[in-house]
C-alpha cells in the first residue's frame, strides 16, 4: 500500500504479471473478436467458398486476388472509391469542416449554436436516414432542381448523370460534423498571444492560417485525416439506399462491388478476397498520413 | 466513485462468458416434441399475414397433435438479407430449423450445397400431392430428380394497363394484344395521343434487380420460342444457352421501348426504387398506360397498405402478355414463389412435414392463398368460387398457371440474372448495341456457369 516508488527488484516479474492481470480480458476479448474474425476472412479469401450452391470448398491460392486484378468492375471499384475518398473526405469533409471551425470561432454564440446544431444533426442521423433524406434532395423531383428551376438553370437527374459526385456530397453532408469537432477543439487550443502576436507583427488572414494555425494544429489534421479517411472508405449504406452502385457501375465503390460478389452473387471467397484488398487500400492511406505527421512535427 | 478501466472488460468478459454457456445449453439440446420453424417476417410492422397465419396453424397443429409444439422463429429481413440468413443458419446442425421457408428462387441453390432434405418418401405417402398442379410441383425439383419443397402459392406477370389512358388514346377497353408489335403500338399511340404520360414500363437494369430479369426480360424471351423448350438452359445437355436469337429479339424489344421513349425516362426506370414508384405513384396517379408486371400489385392497394387505392379494378384492366408473333400458346407468364422445406440438419424432420401437411389443407391453402393476394398451386382451391370471388384479378392471374414458365433457378442464375440485366441496362441507356450487349452476356455467362455453355 504505502509504496510510491517501487523499484522492480525481485519479484518485478510476478508484479508486471499480476498488474497486467487485469488487461488479460481485454486482450482475450480482441484476440476473439477482432484479430480471430480477420484471420477467418484472410483464410476465407485463399478459398472458393460460397454462400450456397456448392457442396465443398477448397483451397485456391492467389486465384481471387488474381480474379480481381483481372476484373474491370473491380478496377472500376477501386477508381470510384479514390474518386469518392478524395472527393467527399479530402477535399470536402476536411476543409469545410475546417472552414466551419475556423468561422465560428468568430461567430456570436446564437449563430454557432445554430450552425453546430445543423452539422451535428446531419451526423447523429443514421446512414439510413441520411440516405434517404439525400435522394429526396437529388432525385428529379428533388429539391436541388426545385432550387435550380426557380434559378431558370438546367435540372436534371444528378444520381443518374453525375452519381459519384451526388454520393461523394452526400458523404461531405453526413460526416463533415466530425471534422469540425475534431477543428474546433484544436483550434481552442492554440493559445490567443500568438495570434495575436502575429498580427501585431502585421501578418494577414492567409499568412496567419499558413505559418500559424496550420502548423499549430497539424497533428490534430493528421489524426482527422486517419479517421475520415477510413470511415468514408468503409461506406456503404448511404451509397445503396442512394444509387445502388448505379446507374451501371458508376457509383459502385469497393464495398458495394464486394457486397454485390459475396452476397448476391454469393462467392463469399472472392468477396472477401475483395475486402482483405480494401484493408490494405485503408492502411496505405494510414501509412501516408503518418509519415506526413511524423516528418513534420 | 469512479470504476477503474479494467472494470469494464472484466465485466463484459464475464457477460459474454455466461451468455455463450447460456447459449451452448438451450442450442444444443434439441426438444423431440418441439418443431422449430424459420420464415420470413415483413419488414414492415403493420404488416402480419405471415405471423397471422402461422399463429393459426400452430394453434390447429398443438390441438390435433397432443404434446407436440411449435417454435415459430421468425426472421424479420428484406428478401437478399433472409436468403443470407437462413443459409448461415442452415449450415449448422445447432442453429438448422426443423422448417424453413425459402424462395424457389434459390432453392437449387441450397439444395446443392446439401442444405436441404428430399421429400420424397412423405411426399409419396400424401395424398394431398396430387392436388398439386404439375408446373407448381416442379418448382421446388432439383436437377438429381428429387423434390426439395412444396410450394404453398405461386405468382403469374402480365400487362396491367390504365382503361382511361386507353379511352382517351382511342384504345379498347378490353385490349388484348396478339403480338409484341401489338404491345408496341399501342405504346406508340399512347405517346402521340395522351401526352404527359408513359406509355409502357419494362422493367430493366440492375438498379430494378431480379424484377429487370423476370417481369422484364424473361416476360420476353420465353414468349420467343415454341414455349415448350426453355430458351436460358438447356435440360437436355444441363447446359446455358448463349448467342440465341431469342435472347437479341428480346433485347431489340427493350431497346425499342426505350430508344422511342415508350418508356420511363432513362434515369427513372434505372432508379432504385423504381418498382415502389410504379406501385406507389405512376400507376395510382394514372401516370402509366401499360404497366408489365406481377399478379401480387393489389397487395399494395387493399385496405390499411399506406397507398389504399380500392378502385384500381375499375381504373386497370388486365391483358395476358403475347408470345412474340402469336405463336402457340400465345401467352406467356413467368411464376416463381416460395416453398416450405426442410432442413437436411434438422432435428425433427417427421414433425416438420406435419406441420406442411396441416398448413396444406385445402382449407388453409385457401386461407394463405387470400391472405397474401398469392396464386393457387392446389387445383382443388384454384376451382373453388370462394376463392375466385375473393380478390379482382385473381381469376386473370390463376388461369395463367397452366401456362406459366419456372426460372431454371439452378445455382448460376443469380449470376445469369445479373449478366442479364448489365445487357438490359446496356441498351436502355444506349450505350451498347443489342449485338454488343448480347455478346456481353455470353462472355459474362461462361464465368458465371463456369463454362457451361451452349451455343443455340
Amino acid at each position: 500500500m504505502g509504496t510510491k516508488v517501487a523499484p522492480p527488484r525481485r519479484g518485478g516479474l510476478l508484479r508486471s504479471l499480476t498488474r497486467a492481470l487485469p488487461l488479460a480480458p481485454a486482450v482475450v476479448l480482441l484476440l476473439l473478436f477482432l484479430a480471430g474474425p480477420i484471420a477467418y476472412c484472410a483464410y476465407i479469401a485463399f478459398t472458393d467458398l460460397q454462400l450456397t450452391g456448392q457442396a465443398h470448398s477448397s483451397f485456391v491460392g492467389l486465384d481471387n486476388f488474381r480474379t480481381a486484378f483481372k476484373d474491370d468492375a473491380f478496377r472500376n471499384a477501386v477508381w470510384l472509391t479514390l474518386v469518392f475518398t478524395v472527393l467527399s473526405s479530402l477535399v470536402g469533409q476536411n476543409t469545410l469542416g475546417l472552414a466551419l471551425a475556423s468561422l465560428m470561432q468568430r461567430a456570436s454564440k446564437p449563430v454557432r449554436t445554430l450552425v453546430g446544431g445543423i452539422v451535428i444533426t446531419a451526423w447523429v442521423l443514421p446512414e439510413v436516414v441520411a440516405g434517404f433524406l439525400l435522394y429526396a434532395f437529388f432525385r428529379r423531383e428533388g429539391t436541388l432542381n426545385a432550387i435550380l428551376d426557380w434559378l431558370h438553370l438546367p435540372s436534371q437527374n444528378w444520381m443518374f448523370t453525375l452519381p459519384i459526385l451526388a454520393v461523394s456530397f452526400a458523404n461531405v453532408w453526413r460526416g463533415t460534423a466530425f471534422s469540425m469537432l475534431v477543428y474546433s477543439a484544436a483550434l481552442n487550443e492554440i493559445p490567443k498571444e500568438i495570434t495575436e502576436a502575429a498580427e501585431v507583427d502585421g501578418a494577414g488572414g492567409w499568412r496567419r492560417l499558413w505559418h500559424i494555425t496550420l502548423p499549430m494544429i497539424r497533428r490534430s489534421i493528421g489524426t482527422n485525416l486517419m479517421l475520415n479517411t477510413l470511415q468514408t472508405l468503409s461506406v456503404f449504406g448511404l451509397i445503396w439506399v442512394m444509387t445502388r452502385g448505379g446507374p451501371g457501375n458508376r457509383s459502385q465503390t469497393l464495398p458495394l462491388f464486394m457486397y454485390e460478389q459475396a452476397f448476391q452473387k454469393s462467392m463469399i471467397g472472392y468477396g472477401t478476397a475483395v475486402a482483405l484488398l480494401l484493408l490494405v487500400v485503408g492502411s496505405l492511406f494510414s501509412v501516408v498520413y503518418m509519415r506526413l505527421l511524423r516528418t513534420e512535427v | 466513485m469512479p470504476v477503474r478501466p479494467t472494470a469494464a472488460p472484466l465485466l463484459l468478459a464475464t457477460l459474454l462468458a455466461a451468455t455463450a454457456l447460456t447459449a451452448c445449453g438451450s442450442g444444443s439440446g434439441s426438444d423431440p416434441d418441439t418443431v422449430k420453424i424459420s420464415f420470413k417476417q415483413s419488414t414492415d410492422n403493420s404488416i402480419k399475414v405471415m405471423d397471422t397465419y402461422l399463429a393459426d396453424v400452430k394453434k390447429q397443429f398443438e390441438k390435433a397433435n397432443p404434446g407436440k409444439k411449435v417454435e415459430l422463429v421468425p426472421i424479420k429481413a428484406p428478401d437478399s438479407e433472409y436468403y443470407v440468413k437462413l443459409q448461415q443458419m442452415l449450415r449448422s446442425p445447432k442453429t438448422a430449423p426443423d422448417l424453413v421457408y425459402e424462395d424457389t428462387f434459390l432453392i437449387n441453390s441450397d439444395i446443392t450445397s446439401g442444405y436441404l432434405k428430399p421429400l420424397d418418401p412423405y411426399l409419396d405417402k400424401w395424398q394431398d400431392w396430387d392436388r398439386f398442379i404439375d408446373t407448381a410441383k416442379a418448382a421446388a425439383k432439383a436437377q438429381d430428380g428429387k423434390t426439395y419443397g412444396v410450394p404453398d402459392g405461386t405468382d403469374t406477370r402480365g400487362l396491367w394497363f390504365d382503361k382511361d389512358i386507353f379511352k382517351k388514346a382511342g384504345l379498347p377497353g378490353d385490349w388484348q394484344p396478339k403480338t409484341w408489335d401489338d404491345v408496341l403500338a399501342a405504346a406508340r399511340t399512347i405517346k402521340e395521343k395522351v401526352p404527359g404520360v408513359t406509355p409502357l414500363n419494362v422493367y430493366t437494369g440492375k438498379p430494378a434487380g431480379e424484377a429487370a430479369t423476370m417481369q422484364g426480360f424473361e416476360m420476353l424471351l420465353y414468349g420467343t420460342g415454341d414455349g415448350t423448350t426453355d430458351p436460358l438452359y438447356d435440360t437436355a445437355t444441363k447446359k446455358w444457352i448463349a448467342g440465341s436469337q431469342g435472347f437479341k429479339d428480346a433485347l431489340t424489344f427493350v431497346e425499342t421501348v426505350y430508344k422511342e421513349k415508350l418508356g420511363l425516362d432513362v434515369a427513372d426506370a434505372l432508379d432504385p426504387n423504381i418498382q415502389t414508384r410504379i406501385r406507389g405513384e405512376l400507376l395510382p396517379k394514372g401516370k402509366l398506360g401499360i404497366d408489365l408486371d406481377g399478379s401480387w400489385l393489389p397487395q399494395d392497394w387493399l385496405k390499411g397498405s399506406g397507398h389504399e387505392w380500392p378502385q384500381w379494378s375499375q381504373k386497370l384492366g388486365l391483358a395476358y402478355m403475347p408470345t412474340q408473333h402469336g405463336q402457340a400458346p400465345g401467352k406467356v407468364s413467368m411464376s416463381g414463389g416460395w416453398t416450405w422445406s426442410i432442413p437436411a440438419k434438422a432435428h425433427n424432420p417427421d414433425l416438420a412435414f406435419k406441420f406442411i401437411e396441416a398448413m396444406q389443407t385445402k382449407a388453409n391453402a385457401q386461407k394463405w392463398y387470400v391472405a397474401n393476394s398469392g396464386i393457387a398451386v392446389r387445383e382443388d382451391v384454384a376451382a373453388d368460387p370462394a376463392y375466385v370471388k375473393a380478390q379482382p384479378g385473381i381469376k386473370f392471374f390463376t388461369d395463367l398457371v397452366a401456362s406459366t414458365h419456372y426460372r431454371p433457378a439452378y445455382p448460376a442464375y443469380p449470376k445469369v440474372s445479373t449478366a442479364i440485366q448489365e445487357a438490359m441496362e446496356g441498351v436502355t441507356t444506349g450505350d451498347s448495341s443489342v449485338g454488343k450487349a448480347a455478346s456481353g452476356y455470353d462472355e459474362e455467362l461462361k464465368t458465371a456457369t463456369d463454362n457451361q455453355v451452349i451455343k443455340k
